[in-house]
């Protein structure tokens, strides 16, 4: 009887991760099929005027790219700072803070940066959309880098300040150097996740149907523009929607993947 | 330059403070007129849009209320302050019970959904599974977590809802629907920081269970599932401190209609997706109404991510 | 003497009690003394004072004092008074230390040798190869690496990192090197290498090494100090130690009646 029940509760497990990687499976065939059928290489060389994705995955990269150059050094030095240098309550509180940050409703920040830039400068800019995303990365950025330092054994910060070196050429030099594959994965992963982000851009950057390099304006974004075609009642309109969460998806899976795969090689 | 790079990243860090304290002074700014006008009876009050006349003899009170229509699959009903209105004859009432209402709602349905999938996903990897299988299944977990979550609202409103509404009735834009959907969205976070609390077990405490002669099952529940209890009620908090704030996968579900659901399986509307039609069309105290609701996520956010972490993830690494 | 503790005793931050009391030790220029003891004796404690390491995790009480010899000026200088950032850096440039587990940088082997004499000023390329290949031929590890000094310092073995970190501490020609128990953690051949290394290093610098292997101190060290539960119990030329205690409880310890 235990072991009919036993067995029983193992089964269902197993079944359970088998459902999760149904939803899995489900979901990326359905992006597949749908994306594949919509698609053609003219999304690439289109702009939304004409039909095409060209204008909406430049755009997004570069706001993402944009957020990252801001977020990366930032949530490094940040992160750097309450392991490395923080003593006591300060470092904590700013440690916990993060955390917290990291699970905050991402919308909230798009309102909090629609209020401090998008207002004052009186429009929408694919700017205001960067900072959105940066304010999103910097968190998670700091949370990555905390922890692959602290994997670094503490002898090897005394050796260094055991030759003379002063602290900050000890955690240059040494440290992040040791921590290096964990946090470029870290980063990885913070790209991966704020350049598939909708809601902080629906009111900063908003998107365009037209290229555009410039910022500061109304900036084309591939995720605010699935919603708007999602939204449309043309079927064309959705096709393209598909089309556009297919390779939004595939971007983000491969960079993930990517990140993995580097830790993986090197951990 | 060690000074210097002392005080950089000094800076560096306060920033997440600064930024933290300017969130929650944005936000209560510009929701202070609709906080000034409606109060705290805001949250209990289920009117949106209404708009009233007042000072005048007669006591004609017109009424706006937006019309639910049975065939809506996709609808976004943006507030629309009446230019006309602006004459000091009439004001526009708006309540936040709804919005916060589903907000609730949803993020419950997703939760009692997805708790049994992910608890059975993370005993999978953490006990039944051998080394490699658990390796690959929990990078596909957490590919899953990846996955954008306005992906999940295409999937979940032209592949996922009609089934459900073909499984149970019901309208296929629906609080059940985009629970359902926001449950999907959370059982990878949640299988994965079930898994790890389970594997803090030690390996002696779980030997010593089986040398008595226990079953598998025996050790999880008498054993780990105890010693790791802490940390999964945390996770189970922190996913639903997520849920909270999810905005896409909700607004193509969940109908975004200003009304209290009379079932499961009907239209209503939550905090971000009443912020994220919204926005761009209102202003004036519509707007501010909307920071008003954002304020209040944050805050049942903040407040629920703070509680799980500091009485359950102590010392755990999100 | 190279370096004179006197009446050093140590409080670790917050702790209710102090980890050393009232300490009396000379260290003999050119002599290996080796510091033994039972576990929680306070040997690492005190060897880390030697080089102020303890100051980077803030709160410590030191009391007493800590004279390192200045060769310049023929005169014995308190460390416990050193507060600016540039006179700790000078000061572990004069004392080295080596740690129980390798430490290689994780950069090439001949960057690794070269960063003390880098972080001192050095910049010459020649220079810097000169010194580089002395250090490693002190440290027996020349002929081993002279063919691969730019590859990772991470695919050396374990007794080869050691005399690695050993070859990186003598670059910068230290007046005293710290050894904190620099063998227990490597194979028997290993350890006898280094145990080697140490009798020739003597010759120009001064060695302090912190040892549970009453052993090896008995091998290698001219003089030993017994440590117990923060004392020092006694200190006196090796052989004496061994083979003729003063004290009642060294003598137990050395015979094995505790460990």
């Amino acid at each position: 009887m235990r072991l009919l029940l036993n067995k029983f509760i193992l089964g269902l497990s197993t079944l359970s991760a088998l459902i999760g990687l149904a939803f899995l499976g489900w979901i990326l065939i359905t992006l597949f099929i749908k994306g594949i059928s919509s698609f053609h290489f003219n999304l690439f060389l289109n702009d939304l005027i004409n039909g095409g994705l060209r204008n909406l995955i430049v755009g997004q990269l570069m706001i993402a790219a944009l957020a990252s150059v801001i977020g990366i050094p930032l949530g490094m030095v940040a992160g750097i700072y309450i392991r490395e240098y923080g003593r006591g309550k300060y470092a904590e509180l700013i440690r916990n803070l993060s955390d917290i940050m990291v699970s905050a409703p991402s919308i909230v920040i798009g309102a909090f940066v629609y209020a401090v830039i998008v207002v004052p400068t009186g429009g929408t800019s694919g700017f205001a959309g960067s900072i959105a995303l940066s304010i999103m990365m910097i968190p998670i950025v700091i949370n990555t880098t905390d922890s692959m330092l602290s994997l670094v054994p503490k002898e090897l910060r005394e050796a260094g300040i055991a030759l003379g070196a002063s602290k900050y050429k000890v955690i240059i030099d040494i440290v992040i150097k040791s921590a290096k594959v964990g946090i470029m994965t870290g980063v990885l992963l913070a790209f991966a996740r704020i350049v598939g982000e909708t809601a902080p851009l629906l009111f900063t950057s908003e998107t365009s149907n037209y290229f555009s390099l410039d910022m500061t304006e109304s900036f084309p974004s591939l995720t605010v523009s699935i919603y708007d075609l999602a939204n449309e009642p043309e079927k064309a309109s959705r096709d393209l929607a598909w089309a556009a969460s297919f390779i939004l998806t595939v971007m983000v899976l491969v960079i993930n993947l990517t990140g993995r795969f580097i830790t993986r090689n090197k951990g | 330059m060690e000074k210097l790079f002392q005080k950089i990243s000094l800076a560096s860090a306060s920033l997440v403070l600064v930024i933290l304290l300017g969130i929650f002074i944005t936000l209560f700014n510009a929701s202070k007129p609709a906080i000034d006008e409606f109060g705290f009876n805001f949250i209990t009050d289920s009117t949106w849009n209404k708009e009233i006349i007042i000072d005048t003899p007669v006591t004609k009170v017109n009424e706006k209320i937006p019309v639910i229509n049975e065939d809506i699959i996709m609808s976004n009903s943006p507030v629309i302050v009446d230019e006309d209105a602006v004459d000091s004859n009439t004001k526009t009432i708006f309540g936040g019970f709804i919005p916060i209402v589903g907000t609730l709602l949803s993020t419950l349905i997703a939760l009692v959904f997805a708790l049994p999938i992910a608890m059975g996903i993370a005993v999978f990897l953490a006990e039944i599974a051998p080394k490699h299988i658990s390796h690959t299944v929990g990078i596909a977990i957490e590919l899953l977590a990846a996955i954008p979550s306005i992906i999940f609202g295409m999937w979940g409103l032209y592949y996922f809802a009609p089934i459900v509404a073909g499984l149970v009735g019901g309208y296929q834009v629906s609080l059940l629907t985009a629970g359902l959907v926001l449950g999907v969205m959370i059982l990878p976070f949640m299988a994965a920081v079930t898994r790890d609390s389970m594997n803090t077990t030690p390996d002696v405490l779980k030997e010593s269970a089986y040398a008595l002669g226990a079953t598998k099952f025996e050790v999880i529940k008498d054993i780990i599932f105890p010693y790791s209890k802490v940390g999964i009620i945390g996770s189970i908090i922190l996913a639903l401190g997520r849920a909270l704030g999810e905005t896409m996968a909700v607004a193509f579900l969940i109908g975004s209609i200003f009304s209290l659901p009379s079932s499961i399986n009907s239209p209503t509307i939550s905090i971000p997706v009443a912020m994220a039609n919204n926005f761009g069309e209102a202003n004036g105290i519509g707007e501010s109404t909307l920071f008003y609701l954002a304020l209040i996520l944050f805050v049942i956010s903040f407040t629920v991510i703070s509680f799980a972490k500091f009485f359950f993830l102590k010392g755990h690494k999100s | 003497m190279i370096m004179n503790i006197k009446k050093f005793s140590f409080t670790y931050p917050g702790a209710p009690a102090p980890s050393l009391q009232n300490i009396n030790l000379p260290i003999e220029k050119n002599k290996i003394t080796a510091l033994i003891g039972p576990s929680g004796c306070g040997k690492s404690t005190l060897l880390r004072a030697m080089n102020r390491i303890h100051d980077l995790y803030p709160g410590n009480l030191y009391d007493g004092e800590i004279e390192l010899l200045n060769s310049e000026t023929n005169t014995m200088e308190n460390i416990l008074d050193i507060k600016k950032e540039n006179e700790f850096i000078e000061l572990r440039q004069k004392v080295g230390m080596i740690f129980q587990k390798p430490t290689p940088f994780p950069m090439s082997i001949f960057d690794n040798v070269a960063y003390g004499l880098k972080i001192a000023g050095i910049k010459d390329k020649s220079e810097l190869a000169e010194k580089v290949e002395t250090a490693l031929k002190g440290s027996a590890l020349w002929g081993e690496v002279k063919d691969r000094l730019n590859e990772s310092a991470m695919g050396l073995s374990g007794g080869q990192q050691q005399r690695l970190c050993i070859a990186r501490a003598v670059a910068v020609k230290p007046d005293l090197l710290l050894f904190d128990e620099p063998t227990s953690a490597l194979d028997p051949i290993s350890t006898g290498a280094i145990e080697e290394l140490l009798v020739e290093l003597k010759k120009d610098i001064s060695i302090a090494i912190v040892t549970h292997n009453m052993q090896q101190a008995s091998r290698i060290s001219d003089y030993t100090a017994f440590m117990y539960l923060g004392d020092l119990v006694e200190f006196d030329k090796t052989e004496t130690i061994f083979l003729n205690p003063n004290q009642k409880q060294t003598e137990d310890y050395i015979t094995g009646r505790f460990g």
